[in-house]
């Protein structure tokens, strides 16, 4: 039941450790896709005012403002400990998808890269993707009555062009190209960026070994991965499927054979 | 097999989990990226900063579908900031209104006018007003102008289109023609061009990368040049250290291994102190230093230093406020500077002269610089050297933790770095923007920081110099081909009134003999024939007497000043937005409403073309729009996907745009608005006798058109600004001649034809050139990317050193050669030394790197050209809550103010009522917004990223005051008050300075009314209060108070102004003491 | 060693050998954090986008659909035990169900036009898809058993359509249990190995409810203890699930609907085996009571669900509580 890895699968690794926080990335992807705007509210979470990743947000910048030091860092803000985090969010775009696992309708498919991509002619709008997603990824869009989330630029892809995103991304914080190409880099890094003395780095999504079989979006982040709105230790609700049909089996027919039982007692 | 049912596929095909081929569609299959699909890729530049990221423009069934980075730039790679990723939104959106609207005088809204029948009107009205305004003459001396009509904007637009609005305003008599640079980084010009020869930036971004410490100080380069900032990110890979000194933690300061809070405004007291511990600790680049720079020249005996006169240079005239800069000169020279005031000594340089001066009368081009006296051992007491030691001496660590707030360990880092990272091997390099300029005394910031980097070597080497990051896709194209009141292109000063004034007076007095400037007569004799063709003669001095003449600013805040007293009666807004834009926005609007006639010029409706129907005074009564005269004109704006012609970048990069797209219903290029404008005046005053019409009927304008819209051929201005003599066109301004025999519009350009060929148009793969990247556009001067490379060399011709080697003398060739093109004479020897009685470059000597300058030198001190002093002094802001702990004298005494109803100024320091205007304001741009708005808070991918006005307090200062993060706050001046959301936050820290805590308050300056984004503008705040250099207005220091809640409502807005004013005490004259 | 010196080969796109680092220069130096005592999260915000399913629609389809499941198989029960009214009211209701729950399912889509799409696929990952497929299934036997029952055509292929429907009651009445819990919704998910009994037992409470409330008296006794069995299940495996969540049962200990739910039911269970047995009035009530207490429970389970998506502690805890677990097992090993 469980999918197998696509050959020469395509992810993004993005490291937050370079990101200016400039957003380009949110609206070259608005650009590219016509993902419509998504309202105009001060929210007073730092920079952020799209707060977070859904129907009309794939690509999502976090602000992170707290007083604790990063590496060797001289914020000169006061004599306190401070930094500023950003990271740019982006669906996962899981080995094991449990959005794509759960869509009743095919509209949710693994492409010929890896990626998961909603085929907007398809979906009627069931939502059940949207509370699979652990990570709070996909979303149910008023406007078309369908699920919306980074396609990773299926289309792009299809042309040999990078996505929208990677390409604008200023400081190639965002970049793009051959997943495991991309894990190797990112090791790579992560010894560069903890040398530095910014001990508190982590690669997350990298590890075919976790709960979601590692994701084709993966980043280095410089603190733990709630944060910046991700959850720790994420699990595609589907592993615990067959257990569950097992369970509903055990029901069924314990609820066939009571009813048998109540109405066949003293005859 | 393939079923149309997918479950059959599924049940048959090789996914049998229903996941993945299985399940695709139709329309999934068919899907194309609509970039692979164009019919057309056009080669573009971004719009908006001056970074000047190139952009791949798709066209589709003649429809942009989409507009991305273009990967062959060697600048921006192919990236772009979230402003150029919404460019596509910007150029298709819906909103962008397309037709010509009227508003009659005293008509409550816009009616539809047909173009033409616009276009017409605007010529009368420019006619009419014109002769009603013109004036011959003023106090007796002709100045053949006209103070009824004033134009702003440029920046935006094309060289071509500033060339030609230039050419026609000025023919037409017009000298109020300003653009963004004078509010941005006009004092650049002076700053940059008195220390250096030039006013632009001394080197390019990529350059970065070879920095060995990068200090950003008055710029938040991440967040305003996102892409720029990708080279120093390629330093900081490479082992660079990079230092944000900023009031605010920014999120260039995130990424920066040293974040140094300062006070705003402060800057040159913290600049001064690290050229303090240079020169304390000799941790100068000697041989630099000696041979490059002015270290070793001796002063007059009579110049009095700041230090001697508690914060006043000698010279200074009380009630003129202005300086006399004689005393200033060197011993036995005199030395006329290559740029900022260089008309300041007409008199003496002409020879209007106390008797006993006699045989420089009639000024017949006698050598009157003479060689200054030098002791290079730099002992002499009155050389500059140790003048420099003596005037910094009181800038210590201990002054810098008083006046900036900056804690002593800190200062010490930057000190370390800064000099570790600088010597033969090592270079480091500056990098600012409007943080520095926009003070009472902004060009004094830059000269500071030019005189650190000459003392520690760092001009003219790679990963060295000072890079001035400007805001505008061409705002460095408009400064040199200036839409400037007081240039006129490639830097040649406008010329002031002065009795009967023939062209070589004027050539005699504005410029020196010796250095490049010493050819201006060839420049300018050029520039005339380009302007007024056969009909400019030697005879008749090739039409110099039609060019309209200077007396005194005719800045644009002069200009709203002259339209609230009835001067200036027509307005053109050319892509510029200064009811939000422009410091004490109230009194530009003001001004505005008491206008004949406004013409705005933008791509949507921005604030200052409907204040007159819901501006902020309609709304508390102050105005009202049935009173308000004003006739006003909105004519749609083609944007640069409509139309082509070049940017300069920050840079000074040329890049051409190629049209795209032809601009839908009235929407125009302002080349054609300019053009036809031009033509149709011509026509209605063809055949007039008055002499006052002669300049325009005999202006050349006679550009090609093309296409139904009849658009004029930019190609062709870019020609006549390239230049050409009678064999065709000139590859470079040393062919220029002063006989009339050559035609050239703006010297500096000239080349970017050369043999007919647009090279600012050439796109030569980035990945296919070394980092230098000649072959990608052309740079002025003569495709040069990094200024004063000569420096790079030793003066015997040899590298300071093997990792910083960029040009070199080639003994045996006995040329100069290197990766970038040498900006020197090429067969000019180290060894030359000039005879005493040369002119022009040739009075330079081959070890002299600075070839524009009169002496060949970096000026460490300047003898001239700076209005307020040959060396950077601390003073306080006008609106300042500290009391100026360095020197007696608090403020800028040269400063400009106007005083003025609207434009009350604020006690400071220890003034009685200081107290009222308690905490220091500084304001500032967000990735997310561009300038005023116009380009940003209407788009709406752009608007909900940042929608709504905000000030950054910080926790200290939200406790104090009752601040509610997420709530409102009403932030006061004596201008005005606005409100604002509140952001409670550690990134803006309060100080400790002179044992008191000084909160500061962060004001983004991009919001206002109209759009999506909204809010109220923070320059409602500011006073006109500006640096008496370049007319820049303080914006980014100003005190003012804060409190919770939203700002009242209607009338009781003025009156809680006026009741924080008579608080405080303010009346005319405060403030206002020299 | 800096690499900062002038390099002509350099070519503007290549790679440089390393990225920029954070913070590298400075004096400071980044120390390892303590632990947090509590947990952090992203602006209080939750980790999960919240559902978009709306609770009359979803939860009512929880109710319906098992209520039409279970209303089957009592029905088939009864025509073989020979309670012919009971059968009858147990098929119509059934019926009645049986579209209510369809036009919940559907009135909740964003396109409802595109219903069809559910029968593209068969997807037994997905509990939606196999759903689609039950209520394909037992649709059409439902509805003719009822048709032939109440028309008394065909009364052969009724019969079977009953014990058809009978047979496949028992999936629709349960799958919903998988549906809810195959998410990322800590409440619903973590319960998966008791919703499915919590939900036959809220359906057969819920069937024997309407046994009672339709049918009479003398043929209502296998109504009146399947409203007892159910009940009984449905507390147990209620009971075990909220001991067994720990805090992540909060929402569902918080919940007045779960709690009202319960007390619905054995009150409706209680009168329906005591006064239910002689009072036909009481045997409504009571069988009113158990149609409420099954609908309180599936829309108390909803909203406690809806809470704990909407509370990133409920998502970030047991996960925290994971990885320190399997910590502390690499450590032992």
């Amino acid at each position: 039941m469980r999918e197998q890895p696509v050959p020469g699968r395509v992810g993004f690794f993005t490291d937050t450790s370079i990101c200016i926080g400039c957003k380009a990335c949110e609206v070259a992807c608005k650009e590219w896709n016509a993902v419509p705007q998504g309202g105009l509210d001060f929210t007073g979470m730092s920079y952020d005012n799209t707060a977070g990743l859904g129907a009309d947000t794939w690509r999502h910048v976090a602000f992170i403002e707290q007083r604790r030091p990063l590496g060797h860092q001289e914020p000169g803000v006061g004599d306190m400990d401070f930094r500023w985090l950003m990271a740019s969010d982006v669906c996962k775009h899981c080995t094991h998808a449990a959005c794509l696992d759960v869509c009743p309708t095919g509209s949710l498919f693994r492409t010929e890269y890896g990626t998961v991509v909603v085929q907007e002619d398809v979906c009627n709008g069931c939502g059940y993707c949207v509370p699979a997603c652990p990570f709070g990824v996909i979303g149910k869009r008023e406007s078309s009555g369908v699920a919306a989330k980074c396609t990773m630029c299926y289309d792009r892809l299809g042309a040999g062009q990078e996505p929208a995103c990677a390409k604008t991304c200023p400081t190639d914080s965002i970049q793009f190209g051959d997943l495991d190409e991309l894990r190797e880099r990112a090791q790579r890094r992560l010894e560069q960026v903890r040398e530095a003395g910014a001990t508190s780095a982590r690669l997350y999504g990298h590890d075919p070994g976790d709960g979601v079989g590692g994701t084709g979006a993966f980043f280095l982040l410089l603190d733990e991965p709630e944060v910046y709105g991700l959850p720790p230790d994420p699990v595609v609700t589907t592993r615990d499927l067959p257990s569950m049909w097992r369970h509903v089996g055990v029901a069924a027919l314990g609820l066939l054979a009571g009813m048998a039982a109540v109405a066949w007692r003293r005859r | 097999m393939d079923f149309a049912w997918p479950l059959l596929r599924q049940l048959t095909g090789g996914d049998r989990s229903g996941r993945g081929s299985a399940v695709k569609s139709a329309r999934t299959a068919g899907l194309r990226a609509r970039t692979a699909e164009a019919d057309r890729v056009v080669k573009s530049v971004c719009p908006y900063c001056a970074v000047g990221c190139a952009q791949n423009v798709y066209v589709r069934e003649g429809k942009v579908v989409q507009i991305e980075g273009d990967p062959d730039s060697p600048i921006s790679r192919g990236r772009l900031c979230p402003k150029g990723a919404a460019t596509l939104q910007l150029t298709t959106a819906s909103e962008r209104g397309d037709r010509a609207l009227y508003r009659p005088p005293g008509a409550a809204d816009w009616q539809e006018i047909d173009l033409a029948t616009a276009m017409d009107m605007i010529a009368d009205r420019i006619i009419a007003t014109r002769r009603d305004t013109w004036e011959w003459d003023r106090d007796g001396m002709r100045v053949a102008r006209t103070l009824g009509i004033a134009s702003l904007g440029g920046a935006t637009l094309d060289n071509e289109e500033n060339y030609l609005i230039k050419k026609l305003l000025t023919a037409l008599g017009v000298v109020q023609i300003e653009n963004q640079a004078r509010v941005c980084h006009s004092s650049t010009v002076v700053g940059l061009g008195t220390s250096f020869g030039r006013g632009g930036a001394t080197t390019f971004l990529q350059d970065l990368q070879h920095s060995d410490c990068v200090v950003i100080q008055g710029s938040n380069f991440a967040e305003a040049h996102p892409v720029g900032f990708q080279w120093v990110m390629e330093a900081k890979a490479r082992g660079a250290v990079i230092i944000h000194v900023d009031p605010r933690f920014t999120r260039t300061s995130a990424l920066a291994d040293l974040h140094v809070p300062i006070r705003a405004g402060s800057d040159v007291a913290f600049l001064g102190a690290i050229i303090n511990h240079v020169l304390d600790n000799d941790l100068y680049f000697h041989d630099y230093v000696v041979a490059y720079t002015n270290a070793a020249d001796i002063l007059r005996q009579d110049y009095r230093d700041a230090e001697d006169l508690d914060g006043l240079f000698s010279g200074f005239n009380q009630e003129s406020r202005l300086y006399d800069d004689e005393t200033w000169q060197y011993e036995g020279a005199q030395i006329a500077p290559a740029s900022g005031a260089r008309d300041v000594d007409y008199a003496r340089r002409v020879g209007h002269l106390p008797p006993g001066r006699v045989e420089v009368l009639g000024g017949t081009g006698l050598p009157l610089e003479g060689t200054p006296e030098r002791d290079e051992t730099l002992r002499h007491p009155r050389c500059v050297m140790q003048v420099l030691r003596r005037h910094f001496a009181r800038y210590t660590p201990e002054m810098v933790e008083r006046v900036c707030g900056v804690p002593r360990h800190l200062f010490e880092q930057v000190c370390r770095h800064l000099t570790e990272n600088s010597g033969p091997d090592k270079t480091a390099e500056f990098v600012y923007a409007v943080g520095w300029t926009q003070h009472s005394d902004g060009s004094q910031f830059i000269r500071a920081a030019s005189i650190l980097q000459l003392l520690l070597g760092n001009i003219g080497r790679p990963g060295g110099g000072i890079q001035a990051l400007r805001g505008h896709a061409s705002i460095q194209g408009s400064s040199d081909v200036p839409t400037l009141f007081n240039l006129l292109p490639g830097y040649i000063p406008m010329p002031h009134a002065h009795e009967n004034e023939r062209l070589r007076d004027f050539l005699h007095a504005d410029a020196p003999n010796k250095g490049c400037w010493a050819h201006m007569p060839a420049y300018m004799v050029s520039l005339l024939k380009a302007w007024w063709g056969e009909s400019a003669r030697a005879d008749n001095d090739y039409r110099f007497g039609y060019l309209p003449r200077l007396t005194g600013s005719h800045s644009t805040y002069d200009t709203v000043l002259a339209q609230l007293d009835g001067t200036c009666k027509g307005y053109l807004l050319l892509g510029e937005n200064p009811a939000v834009g422009s410091a004490n926005t109230k009194m530009q609007r003001l001004g505005m409403a008491a206008l004949d006639w406004l013409v705005v010029r933008d791509l949507n409706l921005i604030e200052s073309a409907t204040w007159w129907k819901d501006g902020p005074e309609i709304e508390t009564g102050e105005l009202r729009t049935a009173d308000i005269a004003t006739e006003v004109f909105f004519l749609p704006a083609a944007c640069h996907t409509e139309k082509s012609g070049s940017f300069t970048n920050t840079n000074r990069l040329l890049q051409w745009h190629h049209q795209a797209v032809e601009p839908a219903g009235d929407a125009r290029s302002d080349l054609w608005f300019m053009y036809h404008l031009g033509r149709i005046i011509r026509e209605k005053l063809a055949g007039s006798r008055d002499p006052m019409d002669a300049p325009v009927l005999e202006l050349t304008w006679d550009y090609p058109v093309e296409g139904e819209l009849a658009e004029p051929s930019s190609e062709a201005v870019l020609a006549e600004i390239n230049g050409w003599d009678e064999h065709g066109p000139l590859s470079g301004a040393g062919e220029l001649k002063d006989d009339g025999s050559t035609v050239c519009g703006c010297w500096i350009y000239c080349g970017v034809y050369a043999d007919g060929v647009n090279r600012a148009a050439r796109r030569r793969q980035g990945s296919e050139q070394d980092w230098i990247a000649a072959e990608w556009g052309w740079a002025w001067p003569a495709n040069r990317r990094l200024l004063y490379n000569r420096a790079s060399a030793r003066p015997d011709g040899s590298p300071w050193s093997e990792r910083k080697k960029l040009v070199w003398w080639d003994a045996d060739a006995s040329v100069w050669t290197g990766y970038d093109v040498p900006d020197f004479e090429a067969g000019k020897s180290p060894s030359y030394r000039p005879p005493p009685d040369a002119t022009g470059t040739a009075a330079l000597s081959g070890t002299d790197p600075f070839i524009m300058q009169a002496d060949g030198k970096g000026w460490l001190f300047a003898p001239s050209g700076v209005v307020d002093g040959p060396l950077p002094t601390h003073y306080e802001p006008q609106d300042s809550p500290v009391a100026n702990p360095l020197y007696g004298q608090q403020r800028n005494p040269a400063r400009k103010l106007y005083p003025h109803e609207h434009n009350r100024y604020q006690p400071s320091g220890d003034e009685p009522g200081a107290s009222v205007y308690p905490y220091a304001v500084t304001t500032y741009r967000l990735t997310e917004h561009f300038t005023a708005g116009g380009m940003s808070r209407r788009t709406p991918y752009l608007a909900e990223l940042q929608p709504e006005m905000f000030c950054e307090v910080s926790p200290a200062l939200a406790a104090e005051r009752g601040l509610v993060h997420g709530d409102w706050a009403t932030i006061i001046t004596a201008r005005n008050a606005i409100e604002a959301r509140v952001m409670v936050t550690d990134r803006i820290p309060s100080l400790r300075l002179d044992g008191r805590v000084l909160h500061q308050i962060g004001l983004p300056f991009h919001f206002g009314p109209n759009g999506l984004a909204t809010g109220d503008a923070a320059n409602e705040l500011a006073a006109i209060s500006l640096d008496p250099n370049s007319h820049i207005q303080e914006v980014k220091a100003l005190s003012a108070d804060i409190r919770p809640g939203r700002r009242p409502r209607g009338p009781a807005l003025p009156e809680l102004v006026r009741a924080y004013r008579r608080r405080a005490g303010v009346d005319e004259r405060t403030g206002t003491e020299v | 060693m800096s690499q900062t010196d002038v390099r002509m080969d350099g070519s503007p796109r290549l790679r440089g050998a390393r990225e920029a680092t954070p913070g590298s220069a400075g004096r400071r130096r980044e120390r390892l954090m303590v632990p947090r005592a509590d947990f952090d999260s992203y602006y209080g915000r939750p980790v999960l986008n919240e559902p978009t399913w709306r609770a009359p629609d979803i939860a009512g389809y929880l109710f319906l659909g098992g209520l039409a499941g279970a209303c089957s198989t009592l029905a088939a029960a009864a025509e073989l035990t020979g309670r012919p009214r009971l059968a009858r009211s147990g098929k119509v209701a059934a019926l009645c169900a049986l579209g209510g729950s369809v036009y919940a399912l559907i009135h909740d889509l964003g396109r409802p036009e595109r219903f069809v799409n559910m029968l593209r696929v068969f997807k037994v990952t997905s509990p939606m898809s196999v759903g689609t497929w039950i209520l394909t299934a037992y649709g059409p036997q439902a509805g003719c058993a009822a048709a032939a029952d109440v028309s008394g055509r065909l009364p052969r292929l009724g019969r079977a359509a009953a014990v058809g429907a009978g047979l496949t009651g028992p999936a629709l009445a349960t799958y919903t249990a998988a549906l809810i819990c195959d998410t990322a919704v800590p409440a619903w998910h973590e319960a998966y190995r008791e919703m499915p009994f919590l939900f036959a037992g809220s359906a057969t409470a819920a069937a024997g409810g309407l046994g009672m409330l339709a049918a009479p008296l003398e043929e209502a006794a296998p109504a009146r203890r399947a409203a007892v069995l159910g009940t009984a299940v449905e507390c147990v495996a209620a009971t075990r699930m909220e001991r067994r969540l720990g805090p992540l049962a909060e929402p569902m200990r918080r919940s007045r609907l779960l709690r009202a739910g319960e007390a619905l039911c054995l009150a409706g269970a209680l009168a329906g085996i005591t006064v239910g047995r002689r009072s036909r009035i009481a045997a409504v009530a009571a069988g009113a009571a158990l149609l409420a207490g099954s609908a309180c429970t599936r829309f108390g389970i909803f909203r406690a669900g809806m809470e704990s998506a909407n509370d990133p502690k409920y998502t970030i805890r047991p996960q925290r509580k994971r990885l320190a677990k399997a910590r502390a097992e690499r450590e032992l090993e």
